[in-house]
């Protein structure tokens, strides 16, 4: 088991020292941004022309959905919501800190990338992992 | 290249069969479509069979198994929720290149109940709840909510497309439910992702559609012209590249891209068209593909399902079959279902839900991940 949390996704990265921060690839020739790691560009086909970049931790608001219903053992209501941030790239992951309430989710809010422990889950081997969530930007 | 035709068409009513086989279920669409039309498996040349649930396990021979094993060769298909369209293309295009004269598509599906869909997946944890939604109402939750962003699209009119299509199906006999569905208890039904409540989200059933496609010629030597309708335009498309499309896949763009190459290959326009079978997988899917398929400009679809254009006595029906919501969503028979309802006006055979003096119809459907199939049918 590890001693440290380990990263939800592989585009999240925890370095030994200092934030963690989310990881994006950007294509060297017509500028698409990834998640995760990959040889070609899948909007214009350049290869080996992705390099890593750290990805803003700002954004807004692009669109949501609030769930009510889903599987066994998830909490629910909660907010998905797609996240244009400032660099780009689109993220989706949960909003949290707004009510559930459509009245109170604006379209292009604009948004704040925090990092926290997992709601708890963790697995098979006891390990515990860091996800980011959205929140409103202060 | 031959013109080709659909000679026989038929479903089973949809429903819940969890006592028969993939292929039992499939078999019934067969023998119906081929009852259609008067013909028998032993004139059939070739057989496109679209499933997707089991779609490593042979299911169109196993009908085959069922119905008459002649040796034709079997194409078995899986193309999400396009499924049944890419059987139907396939068949028809073995028509156009002249390799067959007379050749089946069968599309079959046996549902669960529940969700579909989920976030994530691969090793870790569970990423569903902690990453926002995969299910497939949260995605096209999302998708209609990007619709209101751009022109303050309304939960009521997303709502009202149920509504429609609820009161659609009480009118097709062979749609899951035939119940009225006020746009109160549209709204007040239980909310699954905001906007769609469960009621605007399409019904898991099992189900099959077959059809028989001929080329001209094969056609007019069996005297089935009469009731014989003409594909016009076929197309088959996939996801674009999108700048959101890792986090929120894309049903427009895929469909836009088709709906253009089917008016272009059937030479017509929207307004040619004089009814639509698309893809309401949920209320807010419906929304966005009038503008897609061109039934209306952009941003013009809300006032589209107000007006009640798109309602039977409308300008231009949409999903007077009860669509995916209320009729079914078996997802490997949706797109040969689509086809069966299309041909079935054009005919004048659909008794209470006619459209009066269709002509010309069209058929949609998308595959998440992503496939959309376009048809155009013609009765001559």
């Amino acid at each position: 088991m590890s001693d440290k949390p380990l990263p939800v996704v592989d585009y999240l990265k925890i370095p030994d020292k200092g934030e963690p921060y989310l990881e994006g690839h950007k294509c060297k020739s017509c500028g698409a941004i990834f998640l995760g790691a990959r040889q070609v560009c899948s909007k214009c086909g350049a290869r080996n022309q992705l390099q890593a970049v750290k990805l803003s931790k700002h954004g807004k608001l692009y669109s949501f959905s609030i769930v009510y219903r889903s599987f066994p053992g998830i909490d629910v209501p909660y907010i998905s919501a797609v996240v244009d941030l400032d660099d780009g790239a689109t993220l989706k992951g949960n909003l949290i800190d707004v009510e559930p309430d459509p009245e109170k989710i604006e379209f292009d809010m604009p948004v704040e990338v925090v990092f926290g422990d997992a709601l708890g889950r963790k697995d098979r081997e006891g390990n515990s992992y860091l996800s980011y969530f959205f929140k409103p930007a202060s | 290249m031959t013109d080709a035709y659909v000679v026989g068409v038929d479903m089973i009513k949809f429903g819940r069969f969890p006592d028969k086989t993939v292929p039992e279920i499939g078999a019934e669409a067969a023998l119906l479509a081929l009852d259609d039309c008067g013909l028998t498996i032993q004139d059939m040349q070739a057989l496109y069979c679209g499933n997707l649930g089991q779609a490593s396990a042979m299911v169109g021979q196993r009908i085959l198994q069922q119905i008459g094993q002649t040796g034709i060769p079997v194409v078995n298909v899986a193309n999400a929720c396009a499924t049944g369209a890419t059987a139907f293309r396939e068949a028809w295009a073995s028509v156009k290149a002249g390799l067959y004269d007379c050749v089946l598509a069968v599309g079959v599906e046996q549902m669960g109940k529940g969700l579909l869909g989920g976030a994530g997946g691969g090793t870790g944890i569970p990423k569903e709840g902690l990453l926002g939604s995969g299910t497939m109402p949260s995605v096209f939750a999302e998708a209609g909510l990007e619709h209101s962003r751009k022109y303050g699209t309304t939960f009521e009119q997303f709502a009202k497309v149920s509504v429609k299509n609820h009161h659609h199906s009480t009118l097709n006999p062979k749609a899951m439910y035939q119940i009225e569905t006020p746009l109160e208890t549209v709204m007040n039904a239980e909310m699954i992702s905001y906007p769609n409540t469960k009621l605007m989200c399409s019904v898991n059933v099992d189900g099959s559609a077959a059809a028989v496609i001929c080329s001209e010629r094969k056609a007019k030597e069996l005297g089935l012209m009469g009731r014989a309708v003409k594909v016009r335009a076929s197309v088959l498309t996939s996801d674009p590249w999108q700048e959101r499309d890792l986090v929120m896949p894309d049903v427009n763009s895929c469909t836009r891209l088709a709906a253009k190459a089917a008016y272009e290959m059937a030479g017509l326009g929207p307004d040619d068209i004089d009814l639509v079978e698309l893809h309401d997988c949920f209320a807010t899917a419906e929304i966005l593909h009038y503008e897609n398929l061109g039934l209306c400009g952009d941003g013009e679809a809300g006032r589209l399902i107000d007006d009640g254009e798109v309602a039977l006595g409308g300008r231009i029906p949409v999903n007077v079959s009860g669509g995916l919501l209320s009729k079914g969503h078996p997802l490997g028979a949706t797109g040969i279902a689509n086809i069966y309802e299309v041909a079935t006006h054009l005919r004048g055979e659909a008794g209470a839900r006619q459209v009066k003096g269709a002509r010309i119809g069209m058929t949609h459907v998308i595959g998440l991940g992503s496939a959309c199939g376009i048809h155009i049918l013609e009765k001559v």
